[in-house]
């Protein structure tokens, strides 16, 4: 049963962010990108990470693609179809992609992986532990920095997004 | 574990994910579709990181952990790249890759 649920998750993916990449209207393409990353978490629930799957689905899924369909709507009109490259670039870059995905399939097959079989989940309470606790091998310090991290970059956006005046841009970029 | 599920198939899985956002990243032309592609790649590797704990390694959480991380830095990221790409569009009216220069003030 698993088995079957993550093929057709596999193809899901696949297909839509292919669909994603190649789509002509920005809209589809954000959409697309939805049903690739409620894929993703739904692999989560698969082996039993429920609490990465929530958060896949309420920062992703949730927050960074309402933020793209914002900008597309502040940016683009909606009937405007996109270009696209150049057929032989197209071809070019289809053709280094494969190379590589290749290269990662061979290198990926040829490793001897050793597997333990498990069936452990994580809790919420395990992940808060790791992440607050300040012994040895613990995540006090990375997690502070991405605090920081998070609250500059919420600032820098929000000083960069309100910009200047349209008129005197206008004029100083003439 | 996925039951019947090896951890060659999931990490095949990804590694589709993570060229198809790359080929992505290098044909689109648009500051917007660049932005989906980078999504696309930082989750392919996401999913690497959550994988192999769970497979190789279930006793302990880092990978988990990290995974946090880069969807933290993913979502600073996402905000800003908006933030510049909308300031963008107001100075000259236009998100395509070969017509912006006036980055560099």
């Amino acid at each position: 049963m698993e088995e079957i649920i993550f093929y057709i998750l596999a193809a899901i993916l696949v297909i839509f962010a292919i669909a994603s990449v190649t789509s002509r209207k920005m809209l589809r393409s954000v959409i697309y990108l939805l049903f690739v990353l409620c894929g993703i978490a739904g692999i989560y629930f698969l082996i039993d990470y429920n609490f990465l799957a929530a958060i896949q689905l309420t920062i992703y899924a949730g927050g960074i693609i309402v933020l793209i369909i914002f900008s597309v709507f502040l940016v683009h009109h909606i009937e405007l179809q996109l270009e696209l490259a150049k057929p032989g670039k197209q071809l070019l870059t289809a053709l280094a992609c494969l190379t590589g995905l290749g290269l990662f399939l061979v290198t990926i097959y040829l490793h001897p992986f050793e597997v333990v079989e498990n069936t452990n989940t994580i809790s919420t309470a395990e992940v808060g532990n790791l992440l607050l606790s300040y012994t040895e091998g613990g995540f006090i310090l990375p997690f502070e920095v991405i605090s920081v991290l998070l609250l500059a970059a919420m600032v820098g956006a929000i000083v960069i997004a309100k910009g200047k005046k349209l008129s005197t841009n206008n004029q100083s970029t003439e | 574990m996925i039951p019947g599920v090896s951890i060659y198939e999931i990490l095949t899985v990804t590694s589709i994910l993570f060229f198809i956002g790359v080929y992505g990243f290098i044909t689109r032309k648009n500051l917007i579709s660049i932005l989906i592609s980078v999504e696309l790649i930082l989750n392919a590797a996401v999913i690497n990181f959550v994988v192999i704990n769970k497979y190789l390694y279930p006793d302990i959480l880092e990978g988990a952990v990290f995974a946090i991380f880069i969807i933290a830095v993913a979502a600073a990221e996402t905000a800003l790249a908006v933030a510049i790409i909308i300031n963008l569009y107001r100075q000259i009216s236009s998100v395509e890759v070969d017509e912006i220069e006036t980055m560099k003030h």
